[in-house]
This record gives C-alpha cells, structure tokens and sequence, in this order.
C-alpha cells in the first residue's frame, strides 16, 4: 500500500457543485425563466425546461472557470478562502476541466436542441464572464463591477432568444435593465462590508475611488434605470401591469439610493440606508421579472405551445 | 493508506460515481424527451 499513500482524496461531488455558485444561479434560472416566459410566441415545456438547463450550466461552467482561475485570490481573502480550490480539497486542473466540460456542454445541447442563436449569445455571455471579466478587467478597472454585470445581464435574452429565434429591442433592454440594475446593488453592498479585495489587489470602486465617489455613482445609475426599466412599456412591448410596477418600483429604488448618494459614514456607522437599499434591489429584480411574465400572460398571448 | 482512509476513499468515489451515473441517465432521458418533441412537430 505504500504507492497507494501518496493517492489525494477525491474531491467530493459537493465540491463540485459548490464551484458553480448555486446561489447566484437561483438568480440566473429566474430571470432566464423569465425572459423565456415573458417572449411571444410558444415554445414547447420541454424545449424550455432544456433553454433554461443549459442557461444554469453555462452560468455554472463559467462560474467555475472564474473560481479556477481566481484561486490565488480567493485565498487571500476570508470571505473566499474555504472555497474547494484554495482550502485544497479540489485541484486546479480538476475544477478547469469541469468548467470547460460544463461550457462545452451547455453550448452545444442549446446549439442542438434549441438553435444556434441562442447557443451562440450563450457562448458569448460564458466567455465574457471568464475571459473579459474574470481574466482581463476585474483586476484592472474599478468599473469592474459594471463590467461584470453585463455577464449577469444576459440570462433573460438568452431564455427570450430560444423562443423568439432572433434578437430584437426587447431582449436587449432586459439586457440593459439588469446592466444598470448590478452597479447599485453591488455598491451598495460594498460600502457596508468590510471586505478584503484591496489586499489581493481587486479594484473595487469604495476603495480606490472612496465612498463619495461611489455614492454619487450608486445615485447615477438608478436614475438611468428608471427610463429603461420604463422602456418596455413606452415602446408598447408590454402593458401597463408591466409599465406601472416598472415605473413605480424604479422610483422607490431611486428614494432609497438618495440618502445612500448624499450622506456620509462615520466609523461604527450603522449603515441603515446602504443595507436598506441592498435588500430593497434584490426585491426590485424578482418584482420587475415578476411583472414582466403576469404582464404577458395577462395579455392572453400564451406560454406553451 | 490507513484502513479509514482506504473507507474515505472508496465513500467519496462511490459519491461521485452516483453523481455522475445520475446525471448521465438523466442527460439520456432529457435527450430522449428532446428527439420526441422535435420528430412531433
């Protein structure tokens, strides 16, 4: 048994699992699901349930890329470190080739069952997260967040793409709200925890630009969601159920981003008004696809085939 | 080896092993339920 000690353990498949980020998924399966509930026209239950499939796989695949090549980070940084790369329960190589493996198989059963286009965007959106972001302009930028949440963005175009079979104004400005959804709600967030990214090295926006900086930037980008979550509706793509919770929800979102914009935190600040306005975006997001798809449905125009 | 890692080997190779076979009859059955759909219509 002597050659047999030098074996590692394998890594469990939980390990496996938990490199494709389950929780931020929950929020990719929703709003893809509502993308491909919200498009006209029919697509057949298992068709959809397959669109949706290779939308969490490729999200799981490029999330797993990220974790591989991040490793080195995430080690230096509690919040990280017992991920199963740097904790050492997995090895790099192992989690890069379930990442490829996870990618090339979304792509290709969207490509085969689904059709190309949405195969193609999805490949895209897989490749902008682990090369584009993760890679290239994470550690390089303080935009990066705003970077980043172009890869979330695309999740409800893919689902509205493998319905529809082409891209159109629709799509693209779901794309949009959640792009302009991602800098608040992230900001947000980073200005009330204390995170170690400037140690590893990440730019993030809090400390290389400080907090005024970013709470005017929080403020910036919730105004410009208001017109573009408004957008679906001017354009007559949707009714008014969608236009109205749209409309209001976008300006509770900018009431709650004022007080963020135009204050400032002494230490041991209780940071109301920034955990207020991090609850509140996640609320804002399920709401809005929420009403995009009762919209639809109430306007008769039919889910399945 | 010692003998409990000898049984922790072989527990999480049986683990992976049943992810896998399900998830293998599983794609089968999704790809079965695909070609079903698309020769209907």
């Amino acid at each position: 048994m002597t050659s047999a000690t030098a074996r590692p353990l394998p890594a469990e498949w939980r390990d496996f699992f938990a490199l494709t980020k389950p929780r931020v998924m929950t929020l990719v399966i929703f709003t893809g699901l509502c993308g491909l509930l919200a498009a006209p026209g029919h697509i057949h239950p298992v068709l959809g349930f397959t669109a949706i499939l290779c939308i969490a796989l490729g999200a799981g695949g490029a999330a797993t890329l990220n974790q591989w090549w991040e490793a080195g980070i995430d080690a230096g940084m509690k919040r990280t470190a017992g991920r199963p790369i740097p904790s050492g329960r997995m090895a790099p190589t192992n989690a890069r080739d379930f990442g490829i493996a996870l990618s090339v198989a979304s792509v290709l059963i969207m490509g085969l069952g689904i059709g190309w286009l949405a195969a193609t965007i999805l490949l895209v959106s897989i490749l902008y997260y682990a090369v584009v972001y993760t890679i290239w302009l994470k550690p390089r930028t303080p935009q990066n967040i705003v970077i980043g949440g172009g890869a979330g963005a695309f999740p409800p175009m893919i689902g509205w793409v493998a319905v529809t079979g082409h891209v159109t104004l629709m799509p693209v400005l779901l794309f949009a709200i959640i792009f302009m959804w991602t800098p608040p709600h992230f900001w947000a967030l980073a200005l009330f925890i204390k995170s170690d990214y400037a140690k590893v090295g990440i730019p993030m926006m809090p400390v290389v630009r400080g907090q005024a900086s970013t709470r005017k930037q929080i403020l910036a980008y919730t105004v410009l969601l208001v017109p573009i979550a408004g957008a679906p509706w001017f354009i007559g793509e949707t009714g008014a159920i969608y236009g109205v919770t749209a409309l209001a929800l976008s300006l509770l979102f900018l009431a709650l981003s004022l007080p963020v914009a135009f204050r400032r935190s002494e230490d041991g600040d209780a940071m109301k008004p920034e955990k207020r306005l991090f609850a509140f975006s996640i609320i804002y997001l399920f709401a809005l696809f929420a009403a995009l798809v009762v919209d639809r449905i109430a306007a008769h125009q039919g889910i399945f085939a | 080896m010692t003998p409990e890692e000898e049984t922790e080997f072989r527990r999480r190779q049986r683990g992976r092993n049943l992810a896998l076979g399900g998830l293998l009859v599983f794609l089968a059955i999704l790809f079965y339920a695909i070609t079903l759909v698309k020769i209907g219509s």
